[in-house]
């Protein structure tokens, strides 16, 4: 038994750096527990089937095509390119970069439009990933004469024998995603992978908007980050709320009113001043205002 | 005869692997890669037939591989070569010209002489293919 | 410079630092012409004042004061040495920076250029002796000359040879073939798979084979390979003669046979090589440009001009070829040299690169590329040696390596080709063809037996000499 062929599937993932970049993305990406379980489950199929191959176990390639479920801002576009990376890595992905479009990038607006359009957009994803943002936006069933369909079939075509080249992603709201797959089952049949976005908590979306301040060399007095929880509470239950990018925006807006702030009251900036963000900041937004309003 | 026009004419003709490899090479280098074909090979005709235009932004040789293999099905009996052409300034033309198809006989040229004063001639080169109208050469 | 007037315009001999060719604080300005020369003081002449004569004699200066200056400019006129610095590793030897005006010069001459930069100079006693090893012309000087003819993009375009370095080989023997015999080995030579042949320098008109004849059967030879491969094939016919009036008429016949290039000696001198540079260009002609009698100046390192400076005057000239050495072959050439020379050829701007010897920024002003031509004692065992030193842009030319071919010439001319064309493939699937060269070409020799006796026959042939003409430099050094 001793003699039979073993391979140490750890020193494979060290190979291809998976640990480093599966701990990368943990440090990185708050919150999205699910997400980065189902990367784990997905990385150590791929590891399970290189094993497997390099023994001569029959081993088709693996279908690799996603779907990216979630609300706006929960980080779809994000994980789609540390998975180009990984898939990279692990040797399923030539070149490892992502392509991202939506309908207008792949349908024409005539006859003998669209096909060269889409193939246009695949070739250049060739090699890496094409990440399809509202992917469901390709399928008009209220207009007969509309070309989105025709997109539909030369990707699917391209999803079924070109594995090796591309791997598509097709991502937007959950329960838009699957009317779309109900009415295109084949398309649906093609997607091996199906990874829900959660949105974040209120605590996960404090800890993005430290993140993003401190990659800014900004940071929260005390106070401002009182005010940022009491904004978050608010924000959410406001429309248009789009988790992670609505607290970017509102980030933006912070910083604008702070350089207002520092300019008006004109002498000396320190840079303790310059870097920092006052409960002011943030209290000033509409937001407060709205709430207040409400009975 | 065989035509020895392009980088890699004096080798056998090269497999889809080599093809790749050279399209990769181009790629790397962010040349935008085209297909072209004829069926008049004659030494001067610059203006092969395009097939599509030129892809650029291309990170891999997929896309270039699918074009070559579409061009080459449809215009199995004519030359078809794979350009690289570079944009940066003070070059702005192809990098890499390499034939990939070519016609299972190729006839070649005729020399055409007139004799002129003194002992001058003129010389004409034509190619036999061209003595039919485009498309129904190398049938 | 605060002078006392009356003091430096006494009659009489004094100083050429005195005089005012001695500036250290002078900054040239981006309009000067800057010449970098080697300068041997003779035993007691201090390298400043030997660098204030250089600027001196090659401007204003004669060997005594005179009051004329006074009825110019004669501050702007002076050449100003403005640098000088020890060579290292050369006791006795300095390099000397000068600057000139750019008013100093006739607007797209190279005749004037070099009657003031290397005219009475080089023979000035107080020097052992002098070279002049580099230039920096001015953008708005550069602008003032047509350039190559032709030039690398539109000869490629023009020939539809992209990819590739092209293939020569110069017809021998030198002296004694009759027309017909040349043209034959023009035919064998181009149908084997070479891109040119090429007249040597002193093939003219002599009494073995007239030019008219040679012209006439050389392109029956180019038109019938032409034919029988479906590729632009040229032969330089060398144009070169006694008179003006006697080229143009070969050059008028090269035409009217419908050959693509023509080609010249640089004995012929720069006026004659300019004016057949227009020529060239009237005619959609490629210019080739032998480079004879260069090294009875360029070789010595004490003593002429370096071929980086003969490199820029050409380009300014308006050739399209020019040999400018092989590295690995027969004749002079250190490689980091060699490659210089290449960039300055090739680039479309030189920055500073002192390990190769260009001593200046060098900008090019949209003035097209000069292709280099590597000639004299190659084989196609080096093939991954020339193609890693001299790059794409490049004819080889392999005289000896393709007519002394054991199976003829068509074969020496079709292993060349293959060994080149498996080259260019190994390199760019990015294979290491420095060291899988001797492989790679051992491997295309399986289905090719004519490089299989070319690697035979040639394969350990080296010309192993140290070179002559080597770099001194120092690489912290920053001339300005």
């Amino acid at each position: 038994m001793n003699d039979a062929p073993a391979i140490d599937l750890e020193a494979l993932a060290r190979e291809a750096g998976l640990p480093r970049l599966l701990a990368d993305l943990d440090e990185s990406l708050v919150g999205l527990v699910p997400v980065k379980t189902r990367i784990r489950e997905i990385a150590a199929l791929l590891v399970v089937d290189r094993a497997r191959r390099t023994l001569g176990l029959t081993s088709a390639p693996p279908s690799l095509h996603m779907c990216f479920t979630g609300n706006p801002g929960t980080g779809k576009t994000t994980v789609a390119l540390r998975m180009a990376e990984i898939l990279n890595r692990l040797g399923y992905c030539r070149k490892g970069h992502l392509v991202a479009v939506t309908r207008d990038d792949l349908v024409g607006q005539f006859i003998g439009h669209t096909a060269p359009k889409t193939k246009e957009v695949l070739k250049r994803a060739m090699g890496g990933v094409l990440f399809i943002d509202e992917a469901y936006y390709l399928y008009r069933p209220e207009n007969e004469r509309d070309y989105g369909m025709e997109a539909i079939e030369i990707l699917l075509q391209v999803m079924e024998n070109q594995r090796d080249d591309l791997v598509v992603i097709l991502a937007g709201y959950k329960e838009r995603m699957d009317t779309f797959f109900r009415a295109n089952p084949g398309l649906s049949s093609r997607i091996a992978h199906h990874i829900d976005f959660p949105d974040y908590s209120s605590d996960e979306l404090l800890r993005i908007a430290e993140l993003m301040l401190s990659g800014l060399q900004y940071r929260l007095s005390p106070a401002a980050r009182e005010a940022l929880v009491e904004y978050i509470d608010l924000r959410r239950r406001q429309p248009h709320f789009a988790n992670a990018r609505s607290i970017r925006n509102a980030l933006d807006r912070a910083r604008l009113r702070q350089a207002n702030r520092l300019f008006a009251a004109g002498g000396a900036a320190t840079q303790e001043s310059l870097m920092t963000l006052e409960s002011q900041d943030l209290r000033a937004s509409r937001v407060f205002a709205q709430a207040g309003d409400a009975p | 005869m065989r035509i020895t026009q392009g980088a890699f004419s004096f080798l056998p003709d090269l497999t889809d692997a080599q093809i790749r490899a050279q399209v990769e090479y181009c790629l790397g280098k962010g040349w935008a890669v085209s297909v072209e074909y004829t069926d008049d090979p004659h030494p001067r005709n610059t203006y092969w037939e395009m097939y599509g235009n030129p892809m650029f932004d291309l990170k891999d040789a997929a896309g270039v591989m699918a074009e070559i293999n579409a061009c080459r099905k449809t215009f199995a009996g004519h030359y078809v070569k794979v350009n690289a052409f570079d944009s940066t300034h003070g070059w702005e033309s192809l990098r890499l010209s390499f034939i990939v198809n070519r016609p299972k006989v190729e006839p070649g040229f005729e020399l055409r002489r007139e004799e002129g004063a003194g002992r001058q001639q003129r010389y004409t080169t034509r190619s036999y293919a061209t003595a039919k109208p485009e498309g129904e050469r190398y049938a | 410079m605060p002078q006392d007037l009356a003091e430096r315009y006494r009659a009489g001999v004094m100083k050429y630092a005195q005089m005012g060719y001695w500036q250290p604080d002078y900054q040239p300005k981006d309009t000067d012409v800057l010449a970098l020369f080697r300068i041997t003081p003779q035993e007691g002449v201090d390298p400043e004042e030997a660098a204030a004569a250089v600027a001196g004699e090659s401007s204003t200066a004669t060997w005594t004061v005179v009051w004329t200056d006074r009825l110019t400019a004669c501050d702007m006129y002076r050449a100003k040495a403005y640098r000088v610095d020890p060579v290292p590793g050369s006791p006795g030897q300095y390099f000397a920076y000068i600057a000139y005006d750019l008013d100093l010069f006739e607007p797209g001459s190279i005749s004037n250029l070099t009657a003031s930069i290397i005219g009475n100079v080089f023979g000035f006693k107080p020097l052992k002796a002098l070279r002049l090893e580099d230039m920096r012309l001015p953008v708005a000087y550069v602008k003032t000359f047509q350039g190559p003819a032709t030039g690398i993009v539109v000869e490629r375009e023009r020939l539809d040879k992209f990819g590739r370095p092209l293939l020569g080989a110069t017809v021998k023997p030198k002296l004694g073939l009759s027309g017909k015999s040349y043209g034959r080995v023009v035919y064998e030579a181009l149908k084997g798979g070479l891109d040119f042949t090429k007249d040597d320098e002193n093939i003219n008109s002599q009494p073995f084979m007239h030019w008219r004849d040679r012209f006439l059967y050389c392109m029956e030879a180019v038109n019938r390979a032409q034919a029988a491969t479906g590729e632009v094939k040229g032969t330089y016919l060398n144009v070169t003669a006694a008179t003006m009036e006697d080229m143009y008429e070969r050059a008028e016949l090269a035409k009217e046979l419908g050959s693509v290039v023509v080609m010249i000696d640089l004995v012929i001198g720069y006026t004659a090589i300019q004016s057949m540079a227009k020529w060239a260009r009237r005619n959609d002609m490629i210019l080739h440009l032998h480079r004879a009698g260069h090294s009875t100046y360029t070789r010595q390192k004490s003593h002429g001009v370096s071929f980086r400076v003969i490199s820029k005057w050409m380009r300014l000239a308006g050739v399209d070829h020019i040999h400018a050495g092989t590295i690995v072959g027969k004749l002079e050439g250190d490689p980091n040299s060699v490659q210089g020379f290449y960039d300055i050829l090739r680039e479309p701007n030189n920055p500073q690169n002192l390990q190769r010897g260009v001593f200046f920024d060098q900008p090019w002003g949209g003035l097209r590329g000069v292709l280099p031509v590597a000639s004299g004692g190659i084989h196609a065992g080096q093939m991954h040696q020339l193609l890693t030193y001299l790059g794409d842009d490049v004819v080889l030319q392999f005289g000896g390596g393709t007519i002394g071919h054991p199976m003829g010439i068509q074969a020496g001319a079709t292993a060349n080709r293959v060994a080149l064309e498996a080259m260019v493939l190994a390199r760019n699937e990015g294979r290491d063809i420095w060291n899988e060269g001797p492989a790679i070409l051992a491997n295309a020799a399986k289905t090719c037996a004519p490089l299989k006796a070319a690697l035979d026959t040639w394969g350990e042939v080296t010309f192993d000499y140290a070179s002559t003409d080597t770099l001194d430099y120092v690489p912290t050094a920053t001339p300005a």
